[in-house]
């Protein structure tokens, strides 16, 4: 067993001794602090609320703060303009998590003896810490709003997650708001604020899962993730009360990274996607507010350059568009202080993108029993929000290929049926020891699993084998 | 013996965890139409939601009550601003759950409409607990609002006569912009500087945009702050004159009344007087 990390903690007493203290410290803080208990705090600070009446537990939002967010950041009580506020009001929040965490992964393909290969498994543990997300928010004057996310990753390496300026009740009315610049697509389970965070379970699998083209190859025609934040125009329109909700993007098709001319790739450039949204909230007894929803990705990626420099591809030149789609349902139900979310998704992949095919090839250039990949994904996540300070998290999403990009012919096995799926499961509990109209911060705790089948081929045996890796983590997430 | 001595240990013990508990729970219902609301829900929505700037206590010292202008309310006095029952009487828990939809224009208190009807009849349960007025005393009889009469040009004209007699100008001033005489002089009940509404800032007034709720906010009064009741003072046919008036000041809305009284050469000449043209602060407030 290998093992490395910031810290090694080799004896048995030793981490006995960091999970007794952390523990402890748990116990303690939630002994010693009940006060009723505490997202983008510079929202918060402005308007005076606590991040439980945006957040059903940040960063999860509540039908509340779905309707700030689809109101252009804006309370409508023609107090949301800056003139409003103290000159010295500065709209900027940051969040960062100091954490441990362990991360396991089995049938790691590593050198072994006499410049062969093996498999092993390797463990690494330690302290670390997130990424930063600097948080910038709100309104410029009344319905003219904007939000900007400079963030880092753990080395301090900046990128820009969010740019983007909206235009809200245009013509005095909901129904037409537009936002341009980078943003999150209008996701009702957005990724961006969802309540996991470890290396395994801080994302949605169902929302960046693209195909194999066979065991050991990933496809690399190109990338994209739902979750990802894009760069295009929105238009929105919502009801007053927010239960009805609707939209229409139109993206440039390099997921969200910026620069379309060089882009990332072989061939970023010459592709625009439309991304579509609706749901349709109602409320059942005193249930809670029910959602229910449909989104379609619709989407197409270049599969070879027009030029070449010295052999290599010149970016942004990308040409044969072949078309991909992603689309979904989505419900969100509430029993009291219980919800869950229930999600079915479809992917598709043309041929030649499933293939890692240029379709100048034309079909003879197509791999023996190539097909179009498709498959289907569920998620099903639940909360139980016992109070505003404290949440249980529970999840799990599966991934099934329903057809694979490369099938039995004679003389080539194609793919194993299974290649590709994935099974995640991930489970936690998040306590905010204060709830304050300033600043948030909580105790995040969460373990998350995820089995990906005949994605490696044995370097022992040849055959298709799975991976499957895990995450512990307990972290100090705070938000100013 | 040991055993009884551990049971009265376990009586007393969970004497002391629970008494207070009981004692300091006070049930109230709510009753909106078909909705019963419960305080013991509406609790919960409380401290998620309120308890910032009205306080754990109801008493509107939350804290951010610092920072809040006007101050948030205070429930323990029971005294509520919008109303459907005469002035200095209790709301109807309907006047209630109305403000929780509308919220309070010029304010911080927003709308709530994104929570659910049971939700917000909950809350209004709760926040009726805060007060022992709500124990002791009903709701007064709901202040009848006659069906609308025509709108005419002698109505308005009418509505501005009243407007100088009854001396709305003092506080609202000749245009309705808020910077009457008196308008740097008032507070609320809670000795705050209150500032009276302004008329061409916004067709939405704290209790609602419609002319019924205008003309319900004459008869009311809104308690907690200088604007009294009129309802002893005019009759509910100048009442409508008022509203018919009150309406052309609102010189950023194009309402009915406003488009009749711009048709007249006396009213046009009075609302291109009152127009201020060319703000660029995008913020809807006019010089």
């Amino acid at each position: 067993m290998e093992r490395w990390g910031s810290v090694k903690i080799r004896s048995t007493a030793a981490r006995l001794a960091v999970y007794l203290c952390y523990t402890l410290c748990i116990l303690t803080l939630l002994l010693a602090d009940c006060r009723p208990a505490s997202a983008i705090p510079a929202f918060a600070r402005k308007y005076g609320m606590p991040c439980s009446s945006c957040h059903e537990a940040w960063p999860k939002l509540s039908p509340f703060g779905q309707q700030f967010k689809d109101n252009g950041y804006q309370m409508g009580n023609d107090r949301d303009a800056p003139i409003f506020q103290q000159a010295a009001y500065w709209p900027i929040s940051l969040r960062i998590t100091p954490n441990w965490h362990l991360e396991t992964a089995n049938h790691v393909i590593v050198d072994g003896a006499n410049e062969t290969s093996t498999i092993a498994n390797i463990k690494t543990n330690g302290f670390d810490y997130t990424g930063m997300d600097l948080l910038t928010a709100g309104t410029l004057a009344k319905n003219f709003s904007f939000l900007l996310v400079p963030s880092s990753d753990e080395t301090g390496a900046f990128h820009f997650e969010s740019v983007n300026v909206r235009f809200s009740n245009i013509l005095g009315s909901s129904w037409f708001n537009i936002k341009a610049g980078k943003f999150e697509l209008d996701n009702l389970l957005s990724e961006k604020r969802i309540v996991t965070l470890s290396s395994n379970g801080g994302f949605y699998q169902n929302y960046h899962f693209q195909p194999w083209v066979a065991p050991g190859v990933a496809s690399s025609a190109y990338v994209f993730g739902l979750g990802d934040n894009q760069i295009g125009v929105e238009w929105m329109g919502h009801s007053k009360n927010d239960r009805t909700r609707i939209s229409a993007s139109l993206l440039s098709g390099t997921d969200g990274n910026p620069d379309f001319q060089t882009g990332v790739g072989t061939a970023a450039g010459h592709a625009y996607e439309g991304y579509f949204a609706a749901s349709q909230a109602f409320e059942v007894g005193g249930l809670g507010l029910q959602r229910v929803g449909g989104f379609a990705y619709l989407g197409q990626a270049s599969t070879y350059a027009r030029y070449s420099s010295g052999g290599v591809p010149v970016n942004g030149t990308g040409i044969g568009n072949e078309a991909y789609y992603r689309a979904g349902l989505i419900g969100m139900w509430y029993i009291k202080k219980f919800d869950i979310t229930t999600m079915y998704f479809h992917g598709h992949d043309s041929v030649y993108l499933g293939t890692n095919t240029a379709r100048n090839l034309g079909p003879l250039g197509l791999p023996a029993g190539a097909h179009a990949p498709s498959w289907n994904g569920a998620l099903f996540e639940s909360h139980y929000n016992l109070n505003p300070q404290l949440i249980l998290i529970n999840r799990y999403e599966l991934i099934r290929m329903s057809q694979q990009a490369i099938t039995a012919t004679p003389g080539n096995p194609g793919n194993p049926s299974n290649l590709g799926n994935t099974d995640a499961f991930t489970v936690g509990v998040r306590y905010y020891p204060f709830i304050s109209s300033r600043a948030g911060f909580a105790f995040h705790n969460e373990y998350s699993i995820v089995r990906q089948r005949s994605v490696l081929v044995s370097p022992i045996t040849g055959l298709p084998i799975d991976l499957t890796s895990s995450s512990l983590m307990f972290g100090f997430d705070f938000a100013f | 013996m040991k055993n009884i001595r551990m049971k009265k240990v376990c009586l007393v013990l969970a004497a002391a965890l629970f008494l207070p508990l009981a004692a300091s729970a006070q049930q109230m219902e709510s009753h909106i139409g078909n909705l019963t609301g419960h305080s013991e829900q509406g609790q919960q929505l409380y401290y998620r939601y309120c308890w910032g700037c009205h306080g754990a206590r109801g008493d509107g010292n939350g804290e951010n009550a610092p920072y809040v202008t006007p101050n948030p309310r205070n429930f323990v006095q029971g005294t509520f601003k919008c109303r459907s029952t005469p002035t200095g009487t209790l709301p109807l828990d309907q006047d209630l759950y109305n403000s929780l939809v509308r919220g309070f224009n010029f304010t911080n208190m927003p709308s709530w409409a994104a929570l659910t009807s049971q939700q917000r009849a909950d809350l209004v349960a709760f926040i009726k607990t805060f007060s022992p007025r709500f124990k002791s005393e009903k709701p007064g009889d709901v202040i009848p609002i006659p069906p609308e009469p025509a709108l005419t040009v002698a109505s308005i004209q009418h509505g501005s006569e009243l407007f100088q007699k009854l001396e709305c100008w003092k506080c609202h001033g000749q245009e309705g912009r808020g910077d009457g005489p008196s308008a740097s002089t008032l507070t609320d009940s809670n000795d705050q500087p209150i500032r009276p509404y302004n008329f061409s800032s916004s067709n939405r007034s704290k209790c609602g945009s419609s002319n019924q709720d205008l003309y319900r906010i004459f008869m009311t009064g809104v308690d907690g702050t200088p604007m009294p009741s009129f309802a002893d003072v005019v009759k509910p046919e100048e009442a409508w004159d008022l509203v018919h008036y009150l309406r052309t000041l609102q010189t950023n809305n194009k309402s009915p009344e406003l488009t009749m009284w711009e048709g007249t050469k006396q009213g046009a000449e009075i609302v291109n007087a009152k127009k201020v043209e060319n703000t660029y602060t995008g913020s809807g407030v006019k010089p």
